[in-house]
């Protein structure tokens, strides 16, 4: 153990990327390896990798929330799930064409994202996240019980988009379909990030009464984050659906919101590559520990502890300060 | 400034106030008015309700009754956000600054209620988001160099000593563009040099700014210093009202503060 030297390498290449040119290099070389992946994948790894991209969009809307926003969201799957049904009902029972149905899971995400946030952002942390919690769960059981969402069994047979002709009915398209919304996500975020709703998100998590004698709307900025967040949801729904031709309630429960979650805090809350690379964490994990049969649970679980015992502030470094 | 008659116009008037804690009064119908472009004091001893007069003005907490005006307009029941965009900045007796957050970045909140831009317009970066960010960070580094503090914009806010401290939220505050700023409790922490040069920045905001200072202060010196009208308080009722000179002689003050020095001892 030489925890000095391993240190130094970390800081040194952490110095390195703090220049402009350096980090713009290592985020095209990223990017080609994401472009050219598929090439060289198999099936097996092409759809781990899509479901990396696929967590990684929703670990970016719930970052919104929990990372920037500083608001506990333990039931962001319904907003994914609101995205997923909207999309799922329209085209499979009123047969609309699938990219007409984004616009509406969107706007349908966001909806859900006013009524749970209307009534609830005055409320102090640990009350939201016990609100965010049940409707979660109200959600879920809804689904699982309406007629029109297909009840316990939920929606099956989804057609499969077409995109200037092609049907989109291959693992590659729908990596590449991900990959851009994951790219789109990242762009949104970082925008956001560096704005002045942005900073206004972070006034508010900071010092909510100090944000406010400031001039800062606190119920309107938080409404903001979870609007914008659950936008997020709805659209990662709405490609969920198609890719998986059906849907069903269980796919939306607690333990998939707390997931989500785990994918933000474990990267580190409020930093764009730390939530990507919990994404990628907690789809990876559990393929890389396959062998493993039972136990790997067991084992993500321990390793994750560790994570969090030793790096309570997620995987990546804080840049500044 | 100064109406036809040649008085001064009233900036803030609280009439009747009342505020009380689970049946127990803290204040108790107070009266006082802050003229416009005056330095103004609210004084009285430790747990007088000077802090809990001002959170009524700022919002913060709910009066049973009374009347507080603002610039001719009431402000009883709006939120705090609200009352800081008619143009009431305060500051925090426990300093109150985002501390992770960069100098610079402290005092650009103040702008927040000045400006407008949205997410859309942060997505997609229009002509308009670039021109009002432009415009946020060259007002909050004049608010800075206002107070002296332009070359620490970049660092964290956290890391600056106390006195420094305080300067941000006075830049933060001033950065919300307003017409009255409470101070509540700016001396308390600060050296004797510090507080010679915090009377100099009360006066040069004022006198430069133009904007009406409405204070709370423990620090009799600096109260008798720079205020023009100074309010005394006592278990949340005025007792006195007069500036510096009328107020020291005044018996029922002395009788207040003596019994509190005796209490301290």
């Amino acid at each position: 153990m030489r925890p000095s030297s391993d240190t130094s390498m970390v800081t040194g290449v952490l110095n390195w990327l703090q220049h402009q040119h350096n980090r713009l290099i290592v985020l095209l070389v990223l990017a080609a390896m994401a472009m050219f992946f598929p090439l060289i994948a198999n099936n097996y790894m092409l759809e781990v990798l899509t479901n990396a991209w696929f967590y990684t969009i929703l670990c970016l809307g719930l970052n919104i929330v929990v990372g920037y926003a500083g608001l506990l969201d333990l039931g962001y799957a319904a907003f994914f799930a609101v995205g997923a049904y909207t999309t799922g009902i329209l085209t499979s029972q009123f047969g609309i064409n699938f990219w007409l149905t984004i616009p509406a899971a969107v706007f349908c995400s966001m909806v859900a994202g006013l009524i749970i946030g209307g009534p609830t952002l005055r409320l102090r942390s640990d009350y939201l996240a016990i609100v965010t919690l049940g409707f979660g769960e109200i959600v879920r059981i809804v689904a699982r019980n309406l007629e029109i969402t297909g009840g316990a069994s939920g929606l099956i047979g989804i057609e499969r988009p077409f995109f200037f002709g092609i049907e989109l009915n291959q693992g590659i398209h729908f990596y590449y379909v991900f990959l851009f919304l994951a790219v789109l996500a990242c762009f949104v975020s970082f925008r956001l990030q560096n704005s002045r709703l942005g900073r206004a998100w972070q006034y508010v998590r900071g010092d909510e009464d100090a944000a406010e004698a400031m001039g800062i709307n606190r119920v309107g900025v938080k409404l903001y984050a979870y609007v914008i967040g659950a936008m997020f949801g709805g659209v990662a729904g709405a490609f969920f659906a198609v890719k998986m031709t059906a849907i069903s309630p269980e796919t939306f429960t607690f333990s998939q919101s707390v997931l989500i979650l785990l994918g933000v805090v474990l990267g580190g809350m409020g930093k764009i590559p730390g939530v990507i690379v919990g994404a990628f964490a907690l789809v990876l994990f559990p393929e890389v520990f396959r062998d493993l049969g039972s136990m790997r649970m067991l084992v993500f679980g321990i390793v994750m502890l560790i994570i969090m015992l030793y790096r309570p502030e997620g995987i990546w470094p804080r840049g500044k300060s | 400034m100064v109406n036809r008659e040649g008085l001064l116009m009233t900036l803030l008037e609280v009439e009747k106030l009342v505020l009380s804690f689970a049946g127990l009064e803290v204040i108790r119908k107070l009266d006082f008015s802050v003229e416009e472009g005056t330095i103004a004091s609210l004084i009285g001893p430790n747990g007088a309700g000077k802090t809990s007069v001002f959170n009524c003005l700022t919002g913060f907490y709910r009066p049973d009754s009374g009347q507080i005006s603002f610039n001719n307009h009431s402000i009883l029941r709006l939120k705090p956000h609200k009352i800081t965009q008619s143009g009431m900045a305060r500051t925090f007796q426990n300093l109150r600054l985002f501390k992770s957050m960069t100098v610079l970045e402290n005092v650009m909140s103040g702008m927040h209620c000045r400006t407008s831009c949205g997410a859309i317009g942060a997505v997609f970066h229009t002509q308009s988001q670039r021109n009002e960010e432009e415009l946020i960070r060259q007002f909050s580094e004049e608010c800075l160099s206002f107070v002296g503090l332009l070359d620490k914009k970049d660092q964290y806010a956290g890391t600056l000593p106390y006195g420094d401290q305080r300067r941000v939220e006075w830049a933060r505050a001033l950065a919300t563009k307003p017409k009255l700023l409470l101070l509540d409790e700016p001396a308390a922490g600060l050296n004797h040099d510090e507080k010679q040069e915090l009377i100099e920045l009360i006066l040069h905001i004022r006198n430069t700014l133009g904007i009406t200072i409405f204070l709370i202060e423990h620090d009799m010196g600096l109260v008798m210093q720079v205020s023009e009208k100074i309010t005394v308080i006592d278990y949340g009722k005025k007792i006195a009202e007069g500036n510096a000179e009328e107020v020291q002689n005044n018996p029922k003050v002395i009788e207040a503060y003596l019994g509190s020095e005796d209490e301290e001892l």
